[in-house]
């Protein structure tokens, strides 16, 4: 039995990354996400009005005019969606960034210093994470004062103890391997060791993680948006648009499309995410293979 | 290696005998109710800090602009809240009342933060509740399955429809749900918690459902329960899926297992199998998510109760936040974050009471 | 009669990019209260053709040849039926004790609800069984045992108690699928000495699969040795483990680092790794490793032929008497 997980499980290594793009997952998620970075990079050029306009008949359905309608102010629904994009998603994309870049700082701080250092920055994650993420960042974002910027420094604050706890986890782990401690009685810098062997295997668990963090960055900030701690009117956000939505939800397409917007990036993002879990994480590759033998 | 065999075999040596070991779990219980303790005084800590950034006058929004132009009113005011002391001082009043079960009043009700709470609990704990319990079904059935039919036609549509579950805004399913199932079709109530003019019943748990049948009147539990509907399945969208997922991982974690074909080999109904076998050993797994189920119910709720005007915590939070209303704020944040970090302790607890190996640690 | 014969077992797992064969056609028979002996290294299919018998490989596997136990053909054999034979009349014995046991049900109820359901005992008679069933194996204490967890007991206690579980029904067969592979050395001895005792004590048919022929050489009364999913040699222990014909028993032996087998002899390794299934090479699938190969052997499959006192599976035959 074991003999034949074994030889499946090294199969099954032997084509790791082309596995990822044999998955349709991945292959969707990438298109979408593709899909969408072109339309915000080329938004002036796609959409077909101004997003801001209120140049149109108020409240008209979905018509050959309009794809997606106009809303209760006249503005192209269309247009605003696909400026939308404009504002999601480099918001998230820099937001993650920032909170992975400050999560495994102070992960690695934690896990190569450990004791007293660690002991502080570790409860400071728990605390974090006692609060559910809206209640944290909807406090935050509003003591800040109502705007995307804020919002986005309220979901930075939220997200960053993830990214801290995993790289943690690895220096950690990677500190007490036989190898770390052997290479450390042979007189090695074990400050080397540890860049050497933590750095590949960090890349892969924190990339994961931010590309889930993407998708729930989005809705994140699209739901505060939509409480009216995020974006302000005018502007053309999701979120806020679903917001407008509620209020006058006998014309369906004034939130849906917006909202089909959201649920469509997130999507794609989880799609990548949980796909490249699939090859980073060889636990449950293997699984994926030895449950069969 | 092995020696000859001789007719009889002797007993197990003595070092083999020893099977039992002092249960430790009472020291985990503890160990984990200190952290407990420690955890919850620093969320008073934040949110005393958050409260303490807020740009407002606090004098003013807590008096009333007549009161606060008397001084001996202000004086009090701020002696009573400790404002004319050092911030460490006033951490430590702050901490006192709250002992005290003081949290201040809010300034938008005027009423006391805690008679607040008491006010708007019930309501999003009903719904999360029916939604919870709903979603715990679902999910856990249609994880179950999925793992069962692992790489199957079944297990990608489920994985695909998890994915999908996960990546819908809350509010965005609630704006369909109402349009659909009150605009368009009639089906369901739009709002609140009771038809309009409706008298609750008498107050029991503050749960209408369950009052209403305490007081025997069985059309106002109907009632109640139609209300509850729309916003729970809402509510739950997000759950079932991440429930989904994470039984699917659970149960294919243990159905690899010699046990799950040691149950087969003894000629164990399939019935048996999955329940006793595999979803006995996956359970354990799938209730560290429950702390997470909470914390997406209480994200729902703040977005679900605003459309539904549902009266719960969610909307008293939103409503604290956007008027900055200082001591709302800070008890919204703490008895949520409390009852997070509870349930996450009684989570680790539960997990030592159904793995019998983790009460030796 | 036997308790068992398999004849020509051939079965296919199924793996992303097609099925893989694990089993070649294998037949063996297993007579009335003896310990027949199964040896190979890792991945020549012994397991595989056990769980064949009791349904147990994963869905979509292919199964051919035939199998009479008792009279029955289990191969093919509806799920139903097969559940009201398995854990009563052919009941399986697995290699990790630490795995085999579910961790969180008690001892008691895993040795009795087979019981229940088969014999239709009620609960007081079942628990009677299973306390006579753990002083049968030696379990100090069995009533305190039965309300004690897996984990309460070191492993080779646990083998024991898997071993309890097993025989609970009263087996016609039991397959104890390295029984002993997961254990310190002395215990190992203890776990053999009690299924010699208890199918003596009980009429009871053993395979006994492993990969060390020193565990053969002490209990087995028939061997069979297993290469690549097919059998190369199989007799009585004395002819096949004195005296082995077959180039790969004798390659193991050699490679045994017992005191009666390799007295004079050094230890010599095989050269080269067993093949992985998918990839068995062509004709005697041993030919890769044979230092006794001819051309022949690398297209030619060889048959499992009678010869003298054993049958054989190698035309060659470089240490026939």
């Amino acid at each position: 039995m074991s003999s034949l997980a074994y030889g499946l499980r090294a199969r099954a290594r032997s084509s790791r990354i082309p596995a990822a793009w044999r998955q349709p997952l991945a292959i969707a998620g990438t298109v979408i996400a593709f899909a969408w970075i072109v339309i915000a990079v080329f938004a002036p050029l796609i959409a077909p009005s101004n997003p801001l306009a209120q140049s149109f008949p108020a409240s008209e359905s979905p018509s050959l005019h309009h794809l997606f309608g106009t809303d209760e102010l006249g503005r192209d629904v269309l247009s605003r969606v696909i400026y939308g994009s404009r504002v999601s998603l480099p918001i998230a994309l820099a937001l993650v960034a920032i909170a992975a870049t400050i999560g495994s700082i102070v992960g690695a701080v934690a896990g190569y210093f450990r004791g007293f250092v660690d002991g502080i920055l570790m409860r400071s994650t728990d605390l974090v994470f006692a609060f559910p993420p809206i209640i944290l960042a909807m406090v935050v974002a509003a003591v800040l004062g109502r705007g995307l910027f804020n919002a986005a420094l309220a979901i930075v604050v939220v997200a960053w103890p993830s990214y801290a706890r995993i790289v943690r986890g690895l220096v950690l782990s990677v500190g007490d391997s036989e190898y770390v401690q052997s290479a450390r009685l042979l007189g090695a810098s074990s400050r080397r060791a540890l860049v050497r062997d933590v750095l590949p295997n960090v890349i892969g668990p924190v990339f994961v993680l931010a590309t889930l963090d993407l998708a729930n960055a989005i809705l994140l900030l699209s739901g505060l948006s939509f409480l009216g701690l995020g974006a302000q009117p005018p502007q053309a956000e999701w979120g806020s648009m679903v917001a407008e939505g509620t209020q006058y939800f006998q014309w369906w397409w004034i939130g849906t499309f917006p909202g089909l917007a959201i649920f469509t990036v997130v999507l794609a993002f989880n799609f990548l995410g949980d796909s490249l879990r699939d090859v980073f994480d060889p636990r449950t590759a293997r699984r994926a293979v030895e449950s069969d033998a | 290696m092995t020696t000859v065999p001789t007719a009889i075999d002797e007993p197990p040596a003595a070092s083999e005998r020893r099977f039992w070991r002092p249960p430790g779990f009472v020291r985990f219980v503890l160990r984990r109710l200190a952290a407990l303790v420690l955890l919850t005084l620093g969320i008073t800590a934040v949110a005393f800090v958050l409260t303490q950034l807020v740009p407002s006058n606090a004098v003013a929004t807590n008096l009333g602009e007549q009161a606060a132009g008397d001084p001996a009113a202000v004086q009090a005011f701020k002696h009573h809240y400790g404002l004319d002391r050092p911030l460490p001082v006033r951490y430590a009043i702050y901490l006192d009342h709250l002992v005290h079960g003081d949290l201040g009043q809010s300034s938008l009700t005027h009423d006391a933060v805690t008679h607040d709470l008491g006010q708007f609990i019930p309501a999003t704990g009903e719904l999360a509740l029916y939604s919870v319990l709903f979603a715990a079904i679902v999910g856990i059935g249609f994880g179950t399955v999925a793992a069962l039919r692992r790489n199957r036609p079944t297990d990608h549509l489920l994985r695909v429809a998890s994915l999908a579950g996960i990546s819908m805004p809350t509010f965005w399913i609630a704006l369909v749900a109402l349009y659909v199932g009150f605009f368009k079709l009639g089906w369901f109530p739009g709002a609140e918690r009771l038809d309009p003019g409706v008298s609750p019943p008498p107050s029991v748990t503050g749960l209408y459902t369950i009052d209403a049948l305490i007081a025997g009147k069985f059309s106002l539990f109907v009632q109640a329960l139609h209300h509850l509907i729309l916003p729970a399945l809402v509510l739950a969208a997000f759950n079932v899926s991440l429930l989904t997922r994470f039984t699917r991982s659970a149960v294919l974690e243990v159905i690899g297992n010699d046990y799950v074909r040691a149950a087969r080999a003894k000629g164990l109904p399939e019935r048996v199998v999955v329940v006793r076998y595999i979803l006995r050993a996956a359970l354990p797994s799938v209730i560290t998510v429950l702390g997470l189920v909470f914390a997406n119910v209480l994200t729902g709720a703040v977005l679900v109760e605003k459309i539904f005007s549902w009266p719960g915590i969610g909307q008293y939070a939103y409503e604290a936040a956007v008027n900055l209303d200082v001591p709302a704020i800070a008890g919204v944040s703490i008895f949520v974050a409390v009852v997070y970090v509870t349930i996450n302790f009684i989570v680790d607890v539960l997990y030592g009471v159904i793995d019998p190996r983790i009460r030796i640690t | 009669m036997s308790v068992l014969a398999v004849e020509s077992l051939r079965v296919k797992l199924p793996i992303p990019g097609g099925d893989v064969t694990i089993v070649d056609g294998v037949d063996y028979d297993v007579q009335p209260g003896e310990v027949f002996g199964i040896a190979g290294e890792s991945g020549s299919g012994k397991t595989i053709s056990m769980l064949a018998l009791l349904g147990l490989l994963p869905e979509h596997s292919t199964v051919e040849g035939t199998a009479l136990f008792a009279g029955k053909e289990l191969i093919g054999m509806p799920r139903r039926e097969l559940r009201d034979i398995a854990g009563r009349d052919l009941a399986m014995v697995f290699q990790d004790p630490f795995t085999s046991l579910h961790p969180m049900l008690t001892v008691g109820r895993q040795l009795s609800e087979h019981v229940r359901r088969h014999l239709h005992l009620d609960r007081h008679a079942a628990e009677e069984r299973a306390v006579e069933l753990l002083e049968d194996v030696r379990i100090p204490d069995p009533r305190a045992a039965l309300r004690a967890y897996p984990h309460h007991f070191s492993g080779g206690m646990r083998q024991r108690i898997a071993i309890a579980i097993a025989l609970a029904c009263r087996p016609k067969l039991l397959i104890a699928d390295e029984p002993t592979t997961a254990l310190d050395v002395t215990v190992q001895a203890g776990i053999l000495r009690l299924l010699d005792r208890l199918r003596r004590e009980q009429d009871l048919a053993v395979i006994l699969i492993t990969h060390d022929l020193g565990v053969l050489s002490s209990i087995a009364d028939r061997v069979s040795v297993f290469y690549a999913g097919r059998v190369v040699e199989s007799g009585a222990r004395g002819d096949v483990l004195q005296h082995p014909r077959h180039p790969y028993t004798r390659a193991l032996l050699d490679a045994l680092p017992h005191p009666e087998a390799a007295k004079e002899r050094p230890l010599v390794a095989i050269g080269g790794s067993p093949p992985t299934p998918g990839h068995i090479p062509s004709g005697c699938s041993f030919h890769t490793r044979c230092t006794h190969a001819v051309d022949s052997c690398r297209v030619d499959v060889p048959e499992l032929r009678a010869v003298s006192d054993r049958r054989l599976a190698c035309p060659v035959d470089p240490f026939s008497a």
